[in-house]
């Protein structure tokens, strides 16, 4: 057996996910989008709190499915570069006094081009060896960031306190709703822009690469390009998920971003289903919740718990939200025929 | 007219009623967390996460108060302590003191662990007007009254701390040659520019290295290879407790023999001296505020008997040689005194100004003659150290208590 049909007969690293079922359906979105529009009116300022952090670890969940569930390449490094989405608003707003909505975009960008830069050396490589490498950008992010060189504008191992912005037009709104109908917009803009991503030419692209690298480059895809793309566009949007992450926390340090916010990226995105976008948001709850419940159920043996709870979950439901979802639909299917 | 009339009789009623509840509650006031019955204190800690072995100090806190409730409470409340996992991580601290206060509505936030974490949450905690009491953190920034009263620290600050050495260091040995191994992260750096300014203008002729290792790295004997090379006299090492006890071991099986300074951090018996070997440990120096829990020396002290009774009692088994249990044992007693001093007005405000007007309170844990004081304007509870030497198995203390109080940036 020649080098080529080795590769070609292994199973592909990420499992073929068709591309309408990486979305909801109209009524579903619907449903959904009402309810995150409509639960912050009635609940504490902790809870909107804690619904915006939901949604910004959603976008870099999301961010990270497009990588792997679109392009099929893993990263253990979004947390890097959500570090560097964050310091860019923090330092922006603070040393510049850019308006915060303003920053975002900026971070996005900044984000891409690290991503893109990076995607070019990670090309040569493929499933775990890429995973070890984008391993080393996370351990080293939070190094980097503490060098003397830029402490100056990183404020070093101190961090930097941002400052929480207010409703603009004198809407009657308290900070930590508005600041959540703003991350509320900005994600529902990233989300639509996703999925109509994934179903364009790019898109396609994208999953061709995934299932099949040597038939993609066969069809004329250019594999080199659109593999560093998928990584730059995934870099842009965790970016701008860590600004909005900074602003919500009003607070960046190198230790808020460590491997571990990686692992737990990664961790949401399995829990969510790789590959399924609308998981995303499944598993981000995961991620902030089930620690605290771990933590609930006993506080000197929370890791433990997380894990049982973890395995359980990936014993039970291996796909994660989206084997979930299709037996729900399944039920609703049987239900109406009865 | 007549509704005018009628208005400011109410508004007479009002105003007479108003008067005589204020009259009959005069003795009691509360603020959200506080009732007739319970107080509730709001901590976290890294129960998980890389500072995990930090974790005991909240568990000795929560501890400490079950003994005090058992006991009775504080003038017949109960404490109600609610503690939450940050798991060290600056995001999850904000996450979880919001919900102290929004969600279990705390009356204060005490004993929070971290520097990061700290820093994360003082803005939100002072901006709500809540006391941030006692932060388990020894950089110098929280003792600022000023931009920050509803925040006060309680450790003593590194950079006094490395202030201390630098003075001892000036007037026994002058002409000294000295290399400074600092962990790289603000615990080291503080240490670094408390050494720095306590030397002053000697600085620069008197500190011929400084030497920096990362957490992360699993031993740092090449540092210690690297720094015998440029040939000190005096080595002051401003390491956590792992790295402290390599240090002190690697030095010995050099054979070099400098005059070594370990920072109060690192100074357990039973984690540090005893795992980089008695023999190794001899003449060390550092500085203390707090008795040893591995110190036969304190077995007849009555404090260390309370403490010791304490721990057979409320946390049987735990390991009595960590320094965390001793830490957390004062500052729980810091907080039960205050809030004792606090009677029956248990509003926010009150709380804040017991916690700077404590005089000459010295817990059951600390050196002989090492008090706490506050007041208007300072936020450094404690501010005293006593300087101690490595002889046999225990620290022997010399010289009298150094106050090294130095004011806010």
């Amino acid at each position: 057996m020649s080098a080529a049909e080795e590769i070609v007969t292994e199973a592909p690293a990420v499992e073929a996910v068709p591309k309408r079922a990486m979305t909801l359906g109209y009524g579903t979105s619907l449903v959904v989008l009402a309810a995150l529009i409509l639960i912050p009116l009635f609940v504490k300022n902790f809870i909107i709190f804690q619904m915006t952090m939901l949604l910004i670890y959603a976008l870099a969940v999301m961010a990270l499915n497009i990588l792997t569930g679109g392009s099929g390449q893993f990263s253990l490094g979004q947390s890097a570069f959500y570090a560097v989405g964050a310091y860019t608003s923090a330092i922006l707003m603070e040393h510049a006094g850019m308006n915060y909505a303003l920053t975002l975009p900026i971070a996005g960008i900044v984000c891409f081009g690290f991503g893109f830069l990076f995607g070019q050396p990670a090309l040569r490589l493929s499933g775990v060896y890429l995973a070890l490498a984008t391993f080393a950008l996370a351990t080293a992010m939070p190094q980097l960031l503490k060098l003397g060189y830029f402490e100056h504008w990183t404020g070093g191992v101190q961090g930097l306190v941002v400052t929480k912005p207010d409703a603009p037009f004198g809407l009657p709104l308290s900070q930590d709703m508005w600041l959540y109908y703003f991350t509320l917009a900005v994600s529902i803009a990233i989300y639509v822009a996703s999925v109509n991503l994934l179903r364009s030419r790019s898109g396609r692209a994208f999953m061709a690469i995934r299932d099949n690298e040597i038939a993609a480059s066969a069809m004329g895809v250019d594999v080199a390009l659109y593999k560093t793309l998928a990584f730059g566009v995934s870099a842009g949007i965790t970016g701008v998920a860590g600004g909005l992450g900074a602003i919500a926390v009003q607070f960046v340090a190198p230790d808020g971003y460590t491997i571990q916010l990686a692992i737990s990226l990664f961790l949401g995105m399995v829990v969510g289903g790789v590959g399924w976008l609308p998981g995303s948001i499944v598993g981000s709850a995961f991620i902030i919740f089930v620690p605290n419940i771990a933590e609930g159920i006993s506080k000197g043996l929370s890791g433990a718990v997380f894990g049982v709870l973890l395995f359980l979950v990936i014993f039970l439901v291996p796909h994660g939200a989206r084997q979930v979802a299709i037996v729900a639909q399944q039920l609703a299917a049987k239900l109406k025929k009865n | 007219m007549l509704s005018t009339v009628r208005i400011a009789a109410i508004f007479a009623a009002i105003t007479a009623v108003a008067a005589t509840s204020t009259a009959a509650f005069a003795q009691k006031k509360y603020d959200t967390g506080a009732s007739d019955t319970e107080i509730k204190v709001g901590n976290i800690m890294p129960y998980s996460g890389p500072a995990s072995a930090y974790g005991v100090i909240g568990k000795t806190e929560e501890a400490y108060f079950k003994m005090i409730n058992d006991q009775g409470g504080i003038n017949g409340r109960k404490v109600n302590f609610v503690s939450y996992d940050d798991a060290y991580s600056p995001p999850k601290a904000v996450e979880q003191v919001r919900k102290l206060v929004e969600s279990d509505e705390v009356l204060v936030v005490f004993n929070p662990l971290g520097t990061p974490s700290n820093t994360a949450i003082q803005k939100y905690l002072n901006s709500k007007k809540i006391p941030q009491l006692f932060v388990a953190t020894g950089a110098t920034k929280w003792n600022d009254p000023k931009n920050f009263p509803w925040t006060i620290g309680w450790q003593p600050s590194y950079q006094s701390e490395a202030q201390i050495y630098a003075k001892w260091l000036m007037k026994e040995k002058p002409d000294a040659k000295i290399a400074i191994l600092y962990q790289n992260d603000d615990f080291g750096k503080d240490y670094l520019k408390g050494t720095k300014d306590g030397f002053g203008a000697k600085a620069s002729s008197s500190i011929i290295m400084e030497e920096s290792y990362e957490v992360s790295e699993p031993s740092i004997d090449g540092h210690i290879v690297k720094i015998k090379a440029a040939n000190p006299d005096v080595l002051l090492i401003y390491t956590t407790p792992k790295f402290g006890a390599q240090t002190i071991k690697k030095t010995a099986e050099l054979g070099w023999k400098p005059l070594q300074i370990i920072t109060n951090v690192s100074i357990s018996v039973g984690s540090v001296m005893q795992p980089a070997g008695f023999d190794n440990a001899q003449g060390v120096l550092s500085a203390a505020y707090a008795k040893d829990g591995s110190d036969p020396q304190w077995a007849s002290d009555p404090g260390m008997k309370k403490w010791n009774a304490f721990l057979d009692k409320y946390m049987p088994g735990v390991d009595k040689t960590d320094n965390g249990v001793v830490y957390g044992y004062g500052a729980a007693q810091t907080l039960a005194k205050v809030l004792e001093m606090c009677g029956d007005d248990l509003t926010r405000a009150n709380v804040m100004k017991q916690a700077a007007s404590l005089k000459d309170f010295a817990p059951d844990t600390m050196l002989p003659g090492v008090k706490i004081n506050t007041s208007a304007t300072d936020f450094a509870p404690i501010a005293q150290l006593q300087m101690q030497r490595f002889k046999g198995q225990k620290w022997e203390l010399f010289g009298e208590i150094i106050s090294g109080d130095i004011p806010s940036e």
